[in-house]
């Protein structure tokens, strides 16, 4: 019998049902019976994996009000006795089999193992000694022989306690290549290899090291990862995936990690490239780290929703990147094994909240980003179009006595607007299904459906009497395309016909004719099939003899009033009870070319009806031009300013103006542009999303706070607002205890295989803690110390004999460490996407070596985007050099990343992702077959084979297996390939059209004078080597 | 000795007789990552097929597999599925605040609310007297064989993230999709396929959605629970097709000289991961044949070809409801079509007739089908948008449409042991909130998992620190009800 229980029995421990956690962590490794228990290395992780989600830090889902992973808080529950596992309720807790007293309970899935329990329980005799989880402690520097590489130094040092040995150095061959891979991710050339091989000197090997870190292609290399974790793409990612302007960003990547840039500047640039002291376009590029994130143009999209979307985004990018927690957790609800809580997840994203950028929608061309030439050429279009833009806002004396002129006509031919009388239409309709709509100053606005012809008939009853003329106004309306007064897309319209009869009440008609057309203004343009030679007010009454499709139409002058006016062949009066029935013909079909805005009047006036119609005018010069009292300074400028834009004198001079501004812009738009961060002076309001909700909008507005728990010792400025810039020198400061194991955990795994830890981008207490600790904070440390010098570590890891280590091993050590976390030997591994493609290009020869620039597109599938939308897409591969770039610049569809690059694991980057899985599945067996990329690359390969490689078929393959491999074949490997080759050009000799579409594969040109049968068959050799486990292989 | 033997012949004894030894942990520690070595150690021993971690199931399974029928940009419930006589009632009037303050809109925002009455008839289908749409007169044929859920719900209102979530549980781009868990939980029963098949329809709609390729992502399973798209045009499969000038014979020598070097160079470096290579290039080499007489239709009898309403190779909705069909008799767990052209936010009353066309006799088709083939009782078949659509119009864009809704929709199933001839679950007298027996999709999806033999609260994975599983973190249930 246990002793009561303190706790009432159902809740102590009780684990909710909708938990969503269930067993599998196994223990990292076994602790012997006479080990030391450490808390971090054996304890925490259990009870973090089967007891924190209840009994944790996060306080809201705490059960029973216990919490495990705070010893003070433990003991206060009375959950453990220290010293005395049997008087533990803890350890009576996990061995009943009582299962309402079980714990973990039974329904959460948490089995412990006995070896779980058994730990437990020693701990608890031990004395139940807790350790602050050792990723926020900071690292401290262990102790290492004067001139003893740290690295193999901690390495030997666990190997001599677990009783393994190191293995010995790989042959140079392997060194060289598996170098190559690392450093640089193209292969050596087998001269180079030779090279190496048959150099005695003590430092070939620094020496080789050092050639690698000075390459311009090592950046590259470097890049692939940091592009991964940060989500480099060259799309916005949501609904459309529509591109946007970012790849310089990815050149700055590359640069920085060959200019050796310190990690803590590189750090800075990117989350306050715009904030530091002096940003220079360089740090502005790299700014664009905050522009990464997933947006959406979706229509219906709703602000406040993707405001939360995108501020979640850029804390769970601060938890990959830097900090190697998993503070996506902390959206919701504080986190429940780490003791990150959802007021720092918030706060975190208050740092962002500065950033301008459309929430919704398209995504801004982003900065101009000139190279040294560009920026050279740059200025000289600038100063260009400002000279002439001075020239054209300089006083201009010669057209003082013009514009008078002007004004006084302009304001003549208005002023007869008053004899003109607005006809209201009792009725108005439209033949073709228009919506027709009266406003209050008798115009009609058109709407609804557009028709591409359409008749407008309207009944007029308040004609002046002894009318003598109709006036038909054409007026701009914003509702309209390009502000009208058409409907057609360009604001322009045709009337082709007018017509006008008297409408009685006996039902008999009368057609009324007109006498004489004339217009303020007659488009002149595209008059080439018109007999009249302008689109001419004289074809609204012709009755249509020239064709029913001319009539009178104003383009350019869109957004503008225009006046056309009717003279009546006799002066008109309508009898009581009689209709005027005028009816507006568009004919002309050209994409519904009718009226969108107009207003008809009439006028009994003679002077009116045959006075000087006004010139086409905006609505807002025929308001000053009209309205009594505007003969201010202030209107008499802006009717200048128009005069400017219209007068004949000053023609010459905006055309050149034009001109020079559209080489600008063309230019200007010639040049690469990058979305980057711009500061603005007042920042969102964010506030703390109950539950991740973005429609609770009542909750506590947060304002940029670094994570409290982890910056006890750090001075945090509190005079001011936090901006960026003090986030990113908190992730680089020497109180931060992750960021510098975060990084060099992510470097290891990049020249080992495997993070000392295993999981990258979580070192809180669900990761692993690191197998061996010691040497972590130890690279931790000399990263920090070093100045945060990058090159420094890979030197460090690279020349370490850990490195050296050949990759082939026993059985029985494979059976022993089958994942190599002891370090006793080098990992073998397929290489990334990028450098698969690389690796087979650079084989053939056809790699082109350029550097930057805007990303490029290899062959695709045809219809591989068919599911895209908004606009629908067609992918057009590269045809000329870009066609064979390195993978690192492919173009990145996050929607539909390339399948090439998907089939061997390149992530989308929609999320950050620190670690590719490395699968291995029939589709890489497809693309490597049958991709043209590959394809290609195989006859490339032969082409060179058949060229260079000797007469043999034995020469040939010895040859080829040299360049792929870099070393010689074996007996068998030879046979194969020979008689492979025999088969083949057997074949091909009977079989000339198959050899010969095989040799049109890609944009290569096909060899002259080679016997395509002997090609085609080498080709057959060339793919098969290319598709060897080995080549893909980094060893 | 020669080593080349052109006679040799290339099969699955022979070809992964050494993998099935070599295959060791190592192998799998890098196919799969430790954390699931443990759980599928036992499950490599014969071959490079995938026999899934869940061994034994949870339960007795009910279904074998899942065609899950996608109608994109969201289907209409109010004209289809969910019959308001009281919406008709207020036609033209503002609808209540009471249901419509705070929650959310789409393309709505900012503009008056106003009841849209039912634009399409509804008549009795079948012995059940189910009562739906008279433009769905194909799967009003097999009305006594399917089950009618009109009380759905989402999360997401927006197309993408509702895509997302229906498929992974979340609205978080990154995990994986409910085939490739399928798939990662039970392995394929189909040794040349792909365990997850994806058909997207050749449409000739106006707006057809995108639809990413993270919609079947593997998110952080491993590569090989990734769905693929099964095309209409070009290669059914990306690059499965030999390069011009490869005959088959020749792209078979090909894989013979490299299993022949790659094994030749595994008794030098002793690695396992070369074995697994081997069989991947065998799976490769067997989906070259196997896939287009996958997709040869032709060889249907006439009357098949009828019933569905589908010419062979013409990539639309019909004929990948006759490759859906194949799949399944061949094996391939999870099955997922997308037919994309369902966002009606205008022109409803133009534009839904011919999406019924396009999809209804087809989806009849497959249930009788399966039926026929006595499949029907093995195979879960659902039919679900993403959401459904506001009880009001949407008048912005031209003659009246639906706006995107998620408080209330329509799904319905068939087969594996779903009731058949059942209504389940209601909306409120407007259509807007289900007020009856709700269903989440986390509800949907635990359910689908429970038909398979899944208990979903035990099928977890580790991902940042979480058991990460298929129907997310808040308690979420298996729709007894609805089971026979």
């Amino acid at each position: 019998m246990h002793r009561m229980s303190p706790f009432s029995r159902k809740l102590l421990f009780a684990v909710s049902l909708a938990a969503g956690l269930s067993a599998g962590l196994a223990p990292a490794f076994a602790v012997e019976a006479t080990q030391d228990i450490q808390f971090n290395r054996d304890i925490r992780p259990i009870l973090s994996d089967k007891c924190f989600y209840c009994h944790g830090p996060d306080k809201n889902h705490r059960k029973a009000k216990l919490r495990l992973d705070v010893r003070d808080e433990a003991l206060a529950k009375e959950a453990f006795v220290p010293g005395k596992p049997d008087d533990s309720e803890l350890i009576h807790r996990i061995y009943t089999t009582d299962k309402d007293d079980q714990m973990p309970p039974p329904e959460a899935h948490k089995e412990l193992t006995d070896a779980q329990k058994d730990l437990l329980k020693r701990w608890i005799a031990g004395g139940a000694v807790y350790q602050k989880h050792w990723a926020y402690e900071l690292p401290v520097k262990p102790e290492v022989p004067p001139g003893a590489n740290g690295i193999d130094y901690l390495v030997g040092e666990r190997l001599q306690k677990i009783g393994m040995k190191p293995s010995p150095e790989a042959d140079r061959r392997t060194l060289e290549r598996r170098l190559h891979f690392d450093l640089v991710g193209i292969p050596p050339t087998p001269e180079e290899v030779t090279t190496f091989e048959k150099d005695s000197s003590q430092d070939a090997y620094d020496q080789l090291i050092d050639r690698l870190l000075a390459s311009p292609h090592y950046g590259e290399r470097m890049a692939i990862g940091w592009l991964d974790v940060v989500r480099f793409a060259d799309t916005i990612g949501y609904h459309s995936d529509n591109p946007r302007n970012i790849w310089p960003y990815r050149d700055y990547v590359i640069q920085s990690f060959n200019e050796n840039k310190p990690f803590d500047q590189f750090t800075r640039e990117q989350l306050a490239g715009d904030l530091i002291a002096h940003p220079t376009q360089e740090t502005r590029v790299a700014s664009a780290f905050n522009r990464l994130l997933l947006t959406t143009e979706e229509g219906g999209a709703q602000p406040k929703d993707y405001e939360a979307r995108m501020l979640t985004d850029r804390v769970r990018a601060i938890g990959a990147v830097w900090l190697g927690q998993t503070t996506g957790c902390a959206q919701c609800h504080d986190h429940k094994f780490d003791p990150f809580t959802q007021h720092d997840f918030y706060s975190l994203g208050a740092f962002f909240a500065d950033i301008k950028e459309p929430i919704i929608g398209r995504r801004e061309p982003g900065m101009l980003v000139p190279n040294d030439e560009q920026a050279t050429e740059l200025p000289k279009y600038r100063a260009n179009a400002e000279r002439l833009q001075n020239d054209y806002d300089s006083e201009h004396p010669e057209l003082a006595g013009p514009f008078a002129n002007w004004e006084r006509v302009q304001r003549e031919a208005l002023a007869h607007d008053k004899y003109w009388t607005a006809l209201r239409p009792s009725k108005s309709e439209s033949a073709g299904g228009a919506k027709l709509t009266l406003k209050d100053d008798a115009s009609i606005l058109v709407s609804g459906n557009k028709p591409d012809k359409d008749t407008y008939t309207l009944r007029v009853d308040n004609l002046p009497t002894n009318s003598l003329a109709i006036r038909i106004e054409a007026l701009p309306d914003d509702s309209l395309p390009s502000k009208g007064p058409g409907r057609s897309g360009n604001g322009n319209f045709v009337l082709t016909e007018v017509t006008a009869r008297i409408a009685r009440k006996n039902g008999v008609n009368q057609t009324i004719e007109f006498a004489a057309a004339r217009a303020g203004f007659e488009q002149t343009q595209a008059i080439d099939k018109n007999p009249y030679h302008a689109w001419t007010a004289a074809a609204v009454i012709d009755r249509d003899i020239q064709g029913d499709n001319l009539g009178w139409a104003v383009s350019p002058e869109v957004n503008k009033r225009h006046q056309l006016v009717l003279q009546l062949a006799r002066p008109l009066t309508l009898a009581e009870g009689e209709e005027l029935v005028i009816g507006l013909e568009q004919n002309n079909g050209g994409g519904s070319h009718t009226l969108g805005h107009f207003r008809v009047a009439a006028t009994a006036d003679g002077g009116a009806a045959d006075a000087a119609l006004p010139e086409p005018l905006p609505e807002k010069i025929v308001d000053l031009l009209t309205i009594p009292g505007s003969a201010d300074a202030d209107s008499q400028n802006k009717l200048l300013a128009y005069f400017k834009q219209i007068t004949p004198r000053l023609a010459d001079l905006r055309t050149e103006l034009a001109a020079a501004k559209k080489s600008q812009s063309d230019y200007e738009d010639s040049l690469p542009h990058c979305l980057v961060s711009v500061a603005m002076d007042e920042p969102r309001t964010v506030r703390l999303l109950p539950r991740g909700n973005w429609m609770i909008d009542d909750g506590d507005i947060m304002k940029p706070e670094l994570p409290a728990f982890l910056t006890k010792d750090y001075p945090i400025p509190t005079d001011r607002r936090l901006t960026r810039l003090d986030l990113a020198n908190w992730l680089v400061s020497p109180q931060n205890p992750l960021t510098a194991r975060v990084i060099m955990n992510r470097m290891w795994q990049q020249f080992f295989g495997t993070g000392l830890s295993k999981v990258l981008d979580d070192i809180g207490t669900q990761g692993e803690p690191p197998r061996n600790p010691e040497l972590l904070d130890w690279l931790a440390c000399e990263f920090r110390d070093s100045g945060w010098d990058l090159k420094h570590m890979v030197r460090l890891m690279v020349t370490s004999r850990t490195y050296r280590q050949t990759s082939v091993t026993s059985k029985e050590m494979l059976a022993r460490d089958p994942d190599n976390r002891e370090l006793a030997r080098q990992s073998r591994w397929r290489v990334d996407a990028e450098l698969v493609r690389d690796n087979a290009l650079s084989i053939a020869g056809m790699l082109n070596m350029k550097i930057g620039g805007p990303s490029a597109k290899p062959y695709q599938p045809a219809g591989y985007w068919e599911n895209l939308n908004f606009p629908q897409r067609t992918y057009e591969a590269d045809t000329d050099e870009n066609q064979y770039r390195r993978g690192l610049y492919t173009w990145w569809q996050r929607s539909f990343l390339h399948p090439s690059m998907l089939a061997f694991d390149a992530p989308s980057r929609e999320e950050c992702t620190a670690e590719r899985p490395r699968s291995n599945i029939p589709q890489q067996a497809l693309v490597l077959l049958n991709d043209p990329t590959y394809v290609e690359a195989a006859r490339v390969f032969a082409e060179r084979i058949v060229k260079d490689g000797g007469q043999s078929p034995e020469d040939r393959v010895r040859w080829a297996w040299q360049q792929a491999l870099m070393r010689q074949p074996d007996q068998k490997e030879l046979t194969t390939l020979c008689d492979l080759v025999k088969k083949h050009a057997a074949e091909y000799s009977e079989d000339r059209t198959s050899a010969e579409s095989l040799l049109k594969v890609g944009l290569n040109p096909v060899p002259d004078g080679m016997d395509t049968a002997e090609l085609a068959a080498w080709t057959s050799v060339a793919r098969v080597i290319l598709n060897l486990h080995e080549t893909i292989t980094r060893s | 000795m020669k080593y080349y033997d052109p006679s040799f012949p290339l099969n699955r004894r022979t070809f992964l007789g050494k993998s099935a030894q070599g295959l060791g942990l190592a192998a799998l520690a890098n196919l799969l990552g430790p954390r699931q070595i443990f759980a599928a150690a036992d499950t490599a021993s014969a071959s490079s097929k995938w026999t899934g971690v869940i061994k034994p199931l949870h339960f007795p399974a009910k279904a074998k597999r899942v065609i899950w029928l996608t109608m994109a940009g969201g289907p209409s419930h109010l004209e289809l599925f969910d019959y308001k006589p009281k919406l008709a009632e207020m036609n033209g009037r503002p609808m209540p605040d009471s249901l419509t303050s705070g929650q959310q809109v789409a393309q709505l925002q900012g503009q008056q609310l106003v009841c849209f009455g039912p634009q399409f008839k509804f008549r009795r289908y079948g012995k059940c007297g189910a009562h739906f749409t008279e433009l769905f007169p194909g799967v009003g044929s097999v009305a006594d064989d399917i089950c009618i859920v009109r009380s759905m719900t989402t999360e997401a209102i927006n197309h993408d993230p509702a895509h997302t979530f229906m498929n992974t549980g979340t609205q978080i781009v990154g995990r994986p999709s409910m085939g490739s868990w399928a798939t990662y939980g039970l392995g394929s029963e189909c040794e040349n396929l792909p365990g997850f098949v994806v058909l997207v329809s050749i449409g000739k709609g106006r707006s057809p959605q995108p639809i990413a390729a993270r919609q079947w992502s593997a998110g952080f399973l491993p590569g090989r629970f990734q769905g693929v798209q099964l095309r209409g045009k070009g290669d059914p499969v990306l690059y499965l097709a030999n390069p011009p000038g490869i005959s088959r014979e020749r792209q078979e020598d090909a894989f013979r000289s490299l299993r022949v070097l790659n094994s030749e160079r595994d008794t030098v470096v002793d690695d396992p991961e070369i074995s697994a290579r081997i069989a991947q290039y065998e799976m490769a080499f067997q989906m070259q044949a196997s896939v287009p007489e996958l997709m040869d239709t032709d060889s249907e009898p006439a009357s098949i070809r009828e019933l569905y309403g589908c010419r062979p190779g013409d990539g639309s909705f019909a004929s990948n409801c006759l490759l859906a069909r194949r799949l399944a008799e061949r094996g391939v767990r999870f099955i997922q079509l997308y037919h994309r052209d369902w966002d009606h936010h205008s022109q409803l009353r133009e534009e839904l007739p011919l999406k019924a066309k396009e999809t209804d006799q087809a989806c009849g088709a497959l249930i009788r089908d399966l039926k026929q083939r006595g499949m029907l009782d093995e195979t879960l078949v659902v039919w679900a948008g993403e959401f459904g659509r506001t009880p009001m119009a949407q008048t912005n864009k031209g003659s009246p449409g639906r706006d995107h809704h998620n408080k209330g929709f329509t799904v319905w199933l068939a087969g594996a042991g779903v009731k058949s001839g059942f209504s389940y679950g209601a909306t409120d007298d407007l259509g807007y909130n289900a007020v009856e027996n709700v269903v989440t999709v986390h509800d949907l999806h635990a359910t689908m998992l429970h038909q398979l033999g899944i208990d979903h609260s035990r099928f977890t994975e580790k991902f940042q620190g979480l058991d990460w599983r298929l129907t997310g973190v808040e308690q979420a249930n298996v729709v007894q009800d609805i089971l026979a």
